[in-house]
């Protein structure tokens, strides 16, 4: 019992939700067996999360620094509609793309999301704007920038070979992106596991005075971590894009919401200092397997998702206001 | 330089000012309409919504919390209240709405301020998902519609006229809402709480310091659940001006106010960190970004560049009032070094 327990201990966070998860599969095996049990459904489960899987890891590393990006959103969409400006530019808006340039593309969003985080890494670090306000600034004014290029309405022709490459499924089986998502997470595993910039933003987010007289390099780790999250959020603009096959200045504006209850679900913090990126990765699928499941039943109105997922984030940290709390005592 | 201009220069309020003087002076010379009577009823009138919710998240931000949830919540509150008033056919006046809205919004801020102030938990994140909670709720439990009708005396309330203004040049005509008394109400009751009351000092206190206020006395946790109310009310009542001088309850018209409304108490000087700010800012603040929006088509701005530049005012803004708390720190580190 006592090597039970202490597995447990070691990951509670994860073990906690792989038991929700189970829970619920559970369910919907008694309720929706057909509908939910297909090797379609899972596809589908597995090529739509990433989108928002992707903002989700960028704002894992914020939180985990004791801060949290609010311009994920923003970001995502104005790098998907700086591309399709570029692929217009480029290709005309009925003509069609080498595949080739699939690298170009990227290589535009990596730069775009890059510059966005360096601004929010800037505010933040130099300026000593806190992170909410400076984020929540930034995406209103991203998603302005994006209103105005766009002019509010939807842009859907341009080439769409981009989109329709990320639309296909790698031997048929496994969503090509997914495979995108499993890149992004496996450089951050390797960024916070196998390099000491995991302990250092931890450090730093557990008290920023004790990181700096310790020598650390407070404002330059700020500035990657936030640049790691704006290319994040680039990257999971382009899986929208991707996704819709369309852009426009106001796609997503659930996601910034679903990250940041992804983050907590998955035990990091919301003041910094801890976090693990098995738990958010499991929260990520968890969420994405609710929805999907909600979504099979079709007297509920997709209105009550939005209650469901505040409900379920202030939730979570009821239970860890409890759980930590006995954690004291003992 | 005299002494009483020197301590004008360092309050951040004054910047604010000189900024609308400013801004006022470019829109009357590319318009030539700004310095007229009926720009000013229509300001203000534009104001008065913004204005309740400048007022609620001011206190919380003074006591250093967030408050992101009150357009869901006085969404929700008026659009319960109005449904409700219309089912049981309400004919009499403006106080049973008002107490109603009052109430429920108190309710829905208590929820907020519970978890916050007796469970300690973040803010930010509290308030955002109370926020999706709210919405859930009113278009999810009750499956909020567009009212095109509103009851007899909420109508009566936004239609009657505190006064009317006239431009002699173009005739057109401006009229000051019944609803401007409330917001006028609301600004003298909380500068009131605010700087005569203990619990006013409470709130600078908590915001300053938790622990020192603590020590000093100050029961943390109920100020905090007492903000959380207090800020959700307000927020009912902001609803239910606008309701009913819109003359239509529309569910989501409200949504998506809270980044012009932290920017406009932000900019009017209020520390984001808590524990400093003043009313007069909040106003101020607030009147900046309403004269912002306001006057885009006088100047000829399309209005698509709307978020733009509230999004340009507010990273400016916080970036300025973060140099000035960092500038601030290392006076302080220095007259300290120099005495040792």
């Amino acid at each position: 019992m006592d090597t039970v327990k202490r597995i447990y201990n070691k990951n509670r966070e994860v073990y906690r939700l792989l038991l929700i998860i189970v829970l619920w599969m559970i369910f919907m095996a008694i309720t929706k067996f057909k509908k939910f049990y297909s090797f379609k459904n899972f596809q589908t489960i597995a090529s739509q999360f990433p989108e928002y899987g992707l903002m989700a890891l960028g704002c894992m590393l914020c939180m985990m620094t004791g801060g949290i990006d609010l311009s994920c959103v923003g970001v995502a969409n104005l790098t998907s509609i700086l591309v399709v400006n570029l692929l217009i530019a480029q290709f005309g808006a009925e003509g069609s793309m080498p595949l080739g340039y699939t690298v170009v593309l990227f290589a535009v969003a990596v730069v775009l999301g890059a510059v966005a985080g360096a601004f929010n890494g800037f505010l933040i670090s130099t300026v000593g704007v806190p992170p909410i306000l400076a984020t929540l600034g930034v995406n209103e004014l991203l998603t302005g920038i994006s209103i105005v290029l766009t002019g509010g309405s939807p842009v859907s022709s341009f080439p769409k070979e981009f989109c329709e490459l990320f639309s296909t499924n790698i031997g048929g089986v496994v969503p090509v992106r997914l495979v995108m998502f499993i890149v992004v997470a496996i450089v951050i595993w390797f960024m916070l596991e196998k390099t000491d910039y995991g302990l250092k933003i931890k450090l730093l987010g557990t008290n920023q005075n004790v990181a700096k007289f310790s020598g650390l390099n407070n404002v330059g780790l700020l500035m990657k971590t936030y640049i790691t999250a704006g290319i994040c959020s680039a990257l999971g603009g382009m899986l929208m894009m991707s996704n819709y096959a369309s852009v426009r200045a106001d796609y997503g504006s659930q996601y910034t919401m679903q990250a940041i209850l992804i983050v907590v679900l998955g035990g990091v913090s919301p003041n910094g200092g801890t976090g693990k990126l098995s738990g958010v990765c499991t929260a990520i699928v968890l969420l994405k397997l609710l929805e999907s499941g909600i979504n099979r039943f079709h007297n509920i109105s997709s209105y009550y998702i939005s209650l469901i997922w505040g409900g379920v984030l202030i939730l979570a940290l009821v239970m860890d206001y409890f759980s930590n709390g006995q954690h004291k005592k003992v | 330089m005299s002494k009483t201009l020197k301590k004008l220069t360092r309050k951040s309020e004054f910047y604010t000012f000189l900024i609308i003087v400013v801004l006022a002076i470019a829109i009357e010379i590319a318009s030539g309409q700004f310095f007229t009577a009926n720009n000013f009823v229509d300001i203000l009138n534009a104001m008065i919504v913004p204005g309740l919710f400048a007022i609620a998240e001011f206190m919380v931000l003074v006591s250093g919390g967030i408050e992101v949830s009150f357009p869901a919540a006085a969404s929700l509150t008026v659009y319960a209240t109005t449904k409700l008033l219309l089912d049981k056919g309400y004919e009499g006046g403006i106080f049973l709405p008002l107490i109603m809205v009052i109430v429920i919004g108190a309710v829905l801020g208590a929820f907020n301020g519970f978890l916050i102030g007796y469970m300690n938990l973040t803010p930010m994140i509290v308030t955002l998902g109370a926020s999706s909670v709210f919405k859930g709720i009113m278009q999810g439990a009750l499956n909020s519609k567009q009212l095109a009708v509103i009851p007899a005396g909420m109508k009566k309330f936004g239609v009657d006229a505190l006064f009317v203004s006239t431009n002699p040049v173009s005739g057109l005509t401006s009229k000051m809402p019944m609803t401007f008394i409330v917001f006028v109400v609301a600004l003298i009751l909380a500068y009131i709480l605010l700087n005569y009351t203990f619990f006013g000092r409470a709130i600078y206190a908590i915001g300053g310091n938790p622990q020192s206020a603590r020590c000093a006395g100050y029961k943390v946790e109920r100020t905090k659940f007492l903000i959380y109310v207090i800020s959700g009310a307000i927020a009912g009542i902001g609803g239910l001006c606008r309701v009913c001088v819109m003359q239509q309850c529309h569910p989501t018209n409200m949504l998506g106010m809270e980044m012009n409304v932290i920017a406009g108490v932000v900019l009017g000087g209020t520390a984001i960190t808590g524990g400093s700010g003043s009313l007069a800012g909040c106003f101020l603040g607030t009147l900046l970004i309403v004269m912002v929006e306001n006057s885009m088509i006088m100047l000829g701005i399309p209005t698509t560049w709307k978020n733009v530049f509230t999004g340009a005012l507010i990273v400016i803004g916080v970036g300025i009032s973060a140099l000035q708390v960092k500038r601030a720190e290392k006076a302080a580190e220095l007259a300290r070094q120099e005495k040792a």
